[in-house]
């Protein structure tokens, strides 16, 4: 019996479609419980003048009403810049940010009466854009780039030159499940924080650090995340945060459930950028000198956005070589609500910004884009990124190649230019895009992780890690690892709830890094016990311990051993170690090998490896009105020796799709004063089931193997799968393109149909004839 | 018990002349037993009493105003004796709006610990759960799909499915269990117990008015018209509620205290559909569910806008009658029945007066409609056989989105020429409305003209500019807007000249030219 590598169910899937998965907001409250709404401004940037809260104080229910000077410790809740308070102090930094809590008897009693502050902000004019925050030169962090060779000299010695620019919007998470915590009191200072957060550890830490009391008096937990993207890695702190210190001021259990709209307006989104790019190319269409400039709306805090930005200039150039690059960040202050993580990490940002070069080389030079794709490939002898690591594993050319012939490319893409040929208000466009993106934090010291196996004595298996269940299959993953070292079926192995009083001082689950560090950790803790378990039977049946076989449950000597054939079952196993006094408990530790970065420095390897895929789209656009059609789409990627490829299915056909949303439909409209307009799903709107294509051909690539010694070969799939989507904005760029061939559509991204149809127009209107005289021909 | 019995005397005589036997408590079906309920709050959600009353938690709020599905739950009502399970928004469902129906929830599928319901299952073999917050909304809704007695294609799953949103799968494997466990006649535990619910949800269709509260607070559903219209001219601040799919937002959204609401749903009268030779009928109180077909069946463009409009959840419980006297200037159906030359019927108390829909459109959020006042009909002429009928819907997200564009258009032709056109548009002001000059400036047009675009293109383009100013907002912008409006007036021309659908459409294509 293998685990490993099987399609299993997620850990959960039975529970969720009985609706008995609890998730923070589910399980019964303690009693006692109360209950905590925020209360903001909903203006502008600007000075607190007044605040006059006496009559949320006296509506009837309402318990404590809490500002900054009630917290005892530090009122923050950064992940690590100190610069996000959990109550605003003397200013406001933008219309979400959160004045006053409430604490009532009820949910709807503390929303009512957030709801009767009187606040007077002195707004100053808020900067909302980046072309604002450009405008005035309002950097928030300082500006980081790469540089290789003379990029410039390059470009203007190129026989072809491209100039551009982009715009990148940002996105909702959008998780179903709001955010959430339950704080409950203990005995003296303790407090157990119950969140939906991707990093309990740093919400016991801020926990903490607000009470004034020590890391070891909290204990946060986290089962399920009802969906978190990014969206609960810092975010979920400051609820927890609003729920601990509501807790300790009225002394009863306290919760937090953020109502849909608060939670679009508080938290952050995935950073939009605005991309200038200039770039030389030959007559082939091959690269010869690239000049990038991104500037990112970080908004009004650092949160993530260090980390954000740079992932973005690390994969600037997505799967193309440089000979010359000279890519720089810049990290702007706006007075809106603070940018944080959203899969992908600021990677798909970036890697647009090469992708639309290429259909720029494409369309300028009259090449097919594949063609041209395929041509600026990393390969052999073209290997070195733009920040110096080498590329030792070239997988995508025959991934792109793979993918070329299965979906049928070039006899579709001359189908689409036969159909467009004809004229008319619709238009088609294929495309085939190639993602690779590089696994590991580049902040070293979150490359780790911890794992505790417990081993009972009916041979029952508990397992728990650092990381946190999100949807994303981990625990499942965790625990086939852990049953394929013990040899037991992966049912025998249960993955408890992610609690800092388990698994202490772990990083986020994030950067696809969940299974490739929990699987590695859990495997060594299991494997600890194998060990231990393995001395105790070699004892019993007379063979050292590393002749004993752990299989189908039972234990007992290998194949060659006289007494081969002989077994006893793992709880017997158990059992007997017990008895000889045997510790069935072990920690796993692991730190990822090869890398380090140095970010000063600009030098060292800052990802292990990385994960790849392609994807090909094919778009019918109505270029009277910019409305989209996704006919198909063929996927081919590699998550190396898959763990469960169920589950790893599941990431890439999600990941996709949610890719698809942040390209198309999911824009984000702020109004002057920096508010969210677009903080529901009545004007928010990710894909629904008709936005999947009916043809959707997702296949893993053949033989994925990592070649770096990760758990059991298998490659991060969490994040990568999103940027299978820009194959679609391609694809959405050549149909508008074939209104006017050899003009480049300015598309931005949301290509909602307003902007669609707003690059067509821009194409067509430089058209020497009507694009009506071609369609009125064409119709006659 | 009598209205006068609870309502203020000054009031009272008016109130005996029309008392009927009334109940104070509401009535529904949980788990095979039948609740009662009074002393609630008018605006109480079915999603608060399932999870703080109930303390059943499987049911998730994801956004509370009825647009991600998370807290879907199926609502089963006896439709010609049968029992019919439609889904619906829990989260903006009025607790006594479910009078008289059975409230199935995610808890109650499963016909033991050990097992699953047929749909769970699917969902579970096919992988269709990741996080796991919309799957009972998803278990919900295919539960209703499951007893729909249909074998949908996937088509039909993407129109079942618009309501419910997953930012997880990419919806591919909830699909797929849709069209493996969903076809042919249900076997669950809840078909085999059909005829008993039936007769449950029987007992509990007594005729009587319902009215609960007091005269000050109060939630009422007069089973009559006439108890109806009364109760409504007596009450003019009470919120005249259908589906409340709007006004659960109010409550949800903008913590509105609303005292007395007054739900329309218990009048049979209300609720008729009629299909008359040269015409349609709806009572005000008809859902989109119980009107589509009859409505869709006028033109194929309305059959589509209607299938865009909202969710199954939405049109399951949403009328079109609300949708008009709500008076939003983001609702899809008034453009499309003034385009067809809708007129309406208004009640207060004994009084009833008629007038064409586009004329009760006064302004933003006015509406040619006294306090108390009651729409009680609508009349949609059907199309004359020399009048061609376009309507086109644009929004950002194809499934369940609010137009930033609709457009709807009658010509009427005669000898290969448009006589008389009628253009009605959503999104384009604050009410709906009509463009007169452009309506002028596309009659007389020969369709038999080659290139009828070109033709028409810029008289078309100016008109439109002298008959409406939209606005910037969200969804689009005030250029946008007239861009696409001229786009789709010369797209209808190009198809009424006999340019085919799968030309000039990405989706909602018809059958062939008419």
């Amino acid at each position: 019996m293998k685990s490993v590598g099987q399609a299993l169910p997620h850990d959960s899937a039975t529970r969720h479609v009985r609706g008995a998965a609890n998730y923070v907001d589910d399980l019964p409250e303690p009693p006692g419980t109360v209950h905590v709404a925020p209360g903001a401004a909903n203006a502008g940037r600007g000075l607190i003048r007044s605040l006059d809260l006496s009559a949320v104080r006296s509506f009837p229910g309402v318990l404590a009403v809490l500002e900054a000077a009630d917290v005892p410790g530090r009122n923050d809740c950064s992940p690590a810049a100190g610069d996000d308070p959990i109550l605003a102090e003397d200013e406001i930094r933008f219309p979400g940010d959160v004045v006053f809590a409430v604490v009532a008897e009820t949910r709807d009693i503390a929303r009512r009466a957030a709801r009767l502050a009187r606040i007077d902000i002195e707004s100053c004019s808020p900067r909302v854009s980046v072309d604002d925050a450009l405008a005035v030169g309002s950097d928030l962090l300082p500006s980081y780039g790469f540089e290789r060779g003379d990029a410039a000299a390059a470009v203007a010695a190129a026989p072809h030159r491209l100039e551009g620019r982009l715009r990148i919007g940002g996105q909702d998470h959008f998780y179903l499940e709001g955010q959430a915590a339950l704080a409950v009191p203990g005995e003296d200072d303790e407090i157990r924080v119950l969140s939906s957060t991707q990093h309990p550890t740093e919400v016991q830490g801020l926990v903490a650090a607000m009470l004034d009391i020590p890391d070891a008096a909290v204990v946060c937990e986290c089962r399920r995340m009802g969906g978190a993207f990014g969206g609960k890695e810092s975010q979920a702190a400051q609820w927890a945060c609003l729920a601990a210190l509501a807790a300790r001021a009225v002394g009863r259990p306290a919760k937090v459930r953020l109502d849909r709209d608060d939670d679009m307006a508080m938290t952050g989104k995935r950073h939009d950028f605005r991309a200038d790019y200039r770039c030389g190319l030959d007559a082939s269409g091959i690269l010869t000198g690239v000049e990038i400039d991104l500037a990112a709306r970080v908004g009004c805090s650092a949160d993530l956005s260090m980390g954000v930005c740079d992932r973005a200039l690390f994969h600037a150039d997505n799967a193309y070589h440089y000979p010359a690059a000279t890519i720089r960040s810049r990290r702007l202050r706006t007075d809106t609500v603070s940018n944080t993580a959203f899969r992908g990490f600021g990677g798909p940002q970036g890697m647009i910004v090469a992708e639309r070069m290429m259909d720029e080389a494409a369309i300028r030079l009259g090449l097919d884009p594949l063609a041209v794709r395929k041509r600026n490939l990393y390969g052999p002898g073209r290997d070195t990124t733009h920040y110096g690591q080498t590329i030792e594993e070239h997988v995508l050319a025959d991934i792109v190649g793979a993918l070329e012939e299965s979906s049928g490319y070039a006899s579709r893409r001359e189908e689409a230019a036969r159909f467009n040929a004809r004229g008319g208000p619709l238009r088609k466009g294929i495309a085939l895009t190639p993602v690779k993106f590089g696994i590991a934090y580049t902040l070293l010291p979150l490359n780790q992780a911890g794992a505790l196996v417990h081993v009972f004595l009916d041979g029952s298996v508990q397992v728990n890690h650092g990381g946190t269940e999100m949807g994303q299959g981990l625990y499942v993953k965790v625990a086939q690892v852990v049953a394929e070292e013990l040899g037991v079926d992966t049912d025998r192995v249960r993955v408890t709830a992610t609690r800092t009083d388990k698994v202490p001082n772990t990083p986020a689950t994030a950067a696809s890094s969940g299974s490739d560090l929990n699987g590695m950790a859990a495997r060594r803790a299991a494997r600890k016990i194998r060990r231990r378990l393995a001395e105790v039977a070699g004892r019993r049946f007379g063979v050292q311990p590393e002749r004993i076989r752990f299989e189908n449950g039972e234990v007992g000597p290998a194949s060659g051993e006289a007494r081969h054939g002989e077994t006893m079952p793992f709880a017997q196993a158990a059992s007997v170690a017990f008895t000889e006094r045997v510790s069935l408990s072990a920690t796993g530790f692991f730190r990822t090998p090869k890398i380090g970065w140095n970010r000063d420095e600009r030098s060292g390897r800052p990802f292990l490896y990385f994960a790849c895929g392609a994807a090909c789209s094919e778009v019918t656009v109505d270029t009277d009105t910019g409305e989209i059609r996704l006919d198909r789409v063929d996927i081919l990627h590699d998550a190396g020796r898959s763990l469960n490829p169920a589950i790893d299915m599941g990431q890439i056909e999600g990941g996709f799709i949610q890719g698809l949303g942040w390209l198309t439909s999911e824009e984000l409209v702020f109004d002057e004063a920096g508010r969210v307009l677009t903080h529901a799903p009545s004007t928010y709107k990710i894909p629904t089931c008709s936005d999947v294509p009916a043809d959707f051909q997702v296949e893993f690539y053949q033989p994925g193997r990592n070649l770096e010694r990760t758990i059991h070969r298998s490659k991060a799939v969490g994040e990568p799968p999103l940027m299978l989507a820009l194959s679609v904005f391609s694809a959405i760029t050549h149909a508008v393109a074939s209104l006017a061939p050899g003009r480049v559509p300015p598309l931005d991204a949301p290509a909602t149909p307003e902007a669609i149809l707003r690059a067509a127009d821009a194409i067509r209107r430089r058209s020497p004839a009507p694009a009506c005289a071609v369609e009125a021909a064409a119709a006659g | 018990m009598l209205y006068h019995d609870v309502l203020g005397d000054g009031r009272s005589r008016i109130a005996v002349r029309y008392a009927a036997p009334m109940r104070d408590a509401v009535r529904f079906v949980r788990r095979g037993q039948v609740v009662s309920l009074d002393g609630f709050a008018p605006t109480e959600t079915l999603l608060d009493y399932l999870r703080l009353r109930e303390r059943s938690t499987g049911t998730k709020e994801g956004c509370a105003e009825g647009d991600c599905g998370a807290c879907t739950v199926a609502v089963g009502r006896l439709r010609d004796e049968r029992i019919v399970y439609e889904p619906a928004n829990s989260c903006i469902q009025l607790l006594g709006s479910l009078d008289g129906a059975e409230v199935v929830a995610v808890e109650d599928l499963a016909p033991s610990p050990d097992d699953l319901h047929p749909v769970q299952q699917a969902l579970v073999d096919c992988h269709g759960s990741q996080c796991g917050f919309c799957t009972p909304g998803f278990v919900m809704t295919l539960f209703a799909l499951y007893h729909a007695n249909e074998s949908p294609d996937r088509a039909a799953v993407n129109d079942w499915l618009a309501g419910n949103l997953c930012r997880c799968t990419g919806y591919r494997p909830i699909a797929d269990a849709a069209l493996a466990s969903c076809g042919g006649a249900p076997r669950d535990d809840f078909a085999r117990n059909a005829a008993r619910s039936a007769a449950l949800l029987e007992t509990l269709d007594d005729g009587e008015d319902l009215f609960t509260g007091g005269d000050e607070a109060f939630f009422a559903a007069p089973a009559s018209e006439d108890g109806l219209a009364e109760l409504c001219a007596r009450h003019p601040d009470a919120v005249i509620v259908a589906g409340a799919t709007d006004v659960g937002l109010w409550i949800t959204k903008e913590l509105r205290d609303l005292s007395k609401i007054i739900h329309t749903g218990r009048v049979p009268s209300l609720r008729t559909v009629r299909e008359q030779d040269d015409h349609v009928e709806l009572g005000a109180a008809a859902t989109y569910a119980e009107a589509e077909a009859a409505l869709g069946g006028i033109d194929p463009d309305v059959a589509e806008v209607l299938r865009r409009f909202g969710s199954k959840q939405v049109r399951a419980v949403g009328t079109v009658g609300g949708n008009i006297a709500n008076g939003s200037p983001i609702g899809d159906m008034p453009p499309v029945l003034i385009a067809l030359g809708a007129s309406i019927e208004l009640r207060l108390g004994a009084r009833r007066r008629t007038l064409p829909l586009e004329e009760f459109f006064i302004d933003y959020g006015v509406q040619d409609r006294t306090p108390g006042e009651l729409l009680t009909r609508i009349r949609i002429p059907r199309l004359g056989r020399d009048e061609r009928f376009r309507s086109y819907k644009i929004s950002k997200r194809y499934d369940q989105d609010i137009s930033s564009v609709l457009g709807a258009f009658r010509f009427a032709l005669a000898g290969g020429r448009i006589v008389s056109a009628t253009m009605a548009w959503g999104g384009m002001a604050a009410t709906p409305k009509r463009s007169p000059r452009t309506e002028q400036a596309v009659t007389g047009l020969d369709l038999k003209t080659d290139a009828i675009r070109r033709v028409a293109e810029q008289s078309v383009r100016k008109a439109l500019a002298q008959d409406l100013s939209p606005i910037d907002d969200h969804r689009a912008s005030a250029h946008y807007r007239l861009r696409v409006a001229g786009a789709l007036v010369l797209k209808a021309l190009d198809e009424i000249a006999g340019r085919a659908s799968g030309e000039t459409r990405v989706r909602g294509h018809r059958d062939a030219a008419a």
